[in-house]
């Protein structure tokens, strides 16, 4: 099974990127081969939407589980309607997150920040 | 001539000093573009108000007829649409309403239908012109309501009660104005205040001048930031009970008190100045 982790560049050395939509990169870990696949995320640079775009790039990826720290209401509804399941980051080491998963570790994400509309910052 | 009132912030007493300016400058217009929480109608309690809903076109889409091509989603600059599990989803509140997927779909899946975003009302209060824009909770852009108040507006003196703030629905509200008001309160945030609509106001070229709010004995941040510019300072409202409870009780402070009066028609004495010697000195404004 695949899991996504947005992540800052593209090695397990790297850390979790604080934000979900304007990471960099997601990492692709398959817990069956402990196989890495580092994707580029192209909704790092966008104007607006970006959660919702780089949600996407995750449903596409065919993951199952994201691990974030934090992620939008408007990613987060991708993302369910994809049946993918959340779980919040604990620290920023990409390693500890996953062995957290796998060991049942962490718990579901379930508060999610408004979007913030390109224009507004509001 | 369209005079832009703002402040860095909200609650420094923008709505306080367009209110009045528009009711004593007399057959005078009064347009709320504070569209997320619009006040001035409640001092000015306007008569014979007739609502406009505003709405913007957003892309619905026949999933019977989509076959998930994602034309849409890979050109929606927002990124408005997604794919997910065999359908399109469309975030209405990040839709721009470009159009430009309805006309794309290869398939003629997508259509277009009137989403609701909020509304203007338009109403008297006395010799005053009050238009309001009110957003809905929830919707993103207050900027289709700020155009649509700003398209039709009546010759002759108006005040624009901005957002607070320097977001992209204060550029909307400034854009065509002659003259901008910077109100601003006495402290060191204040002036952090004055000075982002400051630079909004030099941005666009406006020329502009400054109320000092809420004026207590001692130093004033904003005043000094005034003076450190060279920004015309307008007037200066000591800090008073009366206008608080004028204030709070919804009251338009210079139909209720002369002294107040006198205040406020100095201060749009200053700002008619102002704008004569602006045009003076730039004919093509
Ligand atoms: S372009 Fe039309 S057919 Fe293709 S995914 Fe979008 S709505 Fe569906
Ligand atoms: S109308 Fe424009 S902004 Fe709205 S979803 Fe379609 S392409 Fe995106």
């Amino acid at each position: 099974m695949l899991i996504a982790v947005p992540v800052d560049d593209k090695s397990m050395k790297s850390k979790v990127c604080v934000s979900f939509g304007r990471a960099p990169y997601f990492l692709i870990y398959d817990t069956d081969s402990g196989s890495t696949d580092f994707i580029t995320n192209p909704a790092a640079m966008s104007q607006g939407g970006a959660g919702i775009k780089a949600a996407q790039t995750v449903v596409d990826s065919q993951a199952k589980v994201l691990l974030t720290p934090r992620c939008g209401e408007n990613a987060a509804q991708v993302v369910a309607a994809a049946g993918i399941k959340m779980f919040k980051t604990v620290n920023d080491s990409i390693q500890d997150n996953i062995d957290a998963y796998k060991g049942s570790g962490l718990s579901p994400l379930e508060d999610f920040h408004p979007g913030f509309h390109g224009q507004g910052g509001q | 001539m369209k005079i832009a009132v703002l402040s860095g912030k909200g609650g420094t007493g923008k709505t306080l000093v367009s209110v009045n300016l528009a009711a004593l400058a007399g057959d005078a217009a009064y347009i709320d573009c504070d569209v997320e929480e619009p006040n001035g109608h409640l001092f000015f309690k306007p008569a014979d108000v007739v609502t406009e809903e505003i709405t913007v076109k957003i892309p619905a889409v026949d999933q019977g007829l989509c076959n998930g091509c994602r034309e849409c989603v890979e050109f929606c600059k927002f990124n408005a649409l997604a794919y997910v599990d065999q359908r399109l989803m469309i975030f209405e509140e990040v839709c721009h309403s470009c159009g430009g997927c309805i006309l794309l779909c290869p398939l003629r899946a997508l259509t277009e239908r009137d989403q609701p975003i909020g509304v203007i009302e338009r109403g008297f209060s006395e010799d005053v012109r009050v238009m309001t824009g009110m957003l809905n909770t929830g919707e993103a852009s207050g900027i289709p309501i700020i155009k649509k108040l700003l398209a039709d507006v009546p010759a002759g003196l108006t005040f624009i009660d901005c957002p607070p703030g320097s977001a992209c629905t204060v550029m909307e509200s400034v854009r065509d104005s002659d003259y901008c008001i910077l109100v601003a309160e006495p402290t060191i945030f204040g002036a952090h205040n004055l000075a982002l609509v400051h630079e909004l106001a030099q941005l666009f070229g406006k020329p502009h001048g400054v109320v000092l709010n809420k004026c207590l004995e001692g130093p004033n941040p904003s005043e000094q930031y005034c003076q450190a510019k060279g920004i015309k300072i307008l007037a200066r409202i000591d800090y008073e009970q009366e206008l608080g409870v004028l204030n709070s009780e919804g009251l338009v402070a210079i139909r209720e008190s002369d002294r107040y009066r006198a205040l406020f028609a100095s201060l749009l004495e200053a700002v008619r100045e102002e704008v004569q010697h602006e045009t003076a000195l730039d004919p093509q404004r």
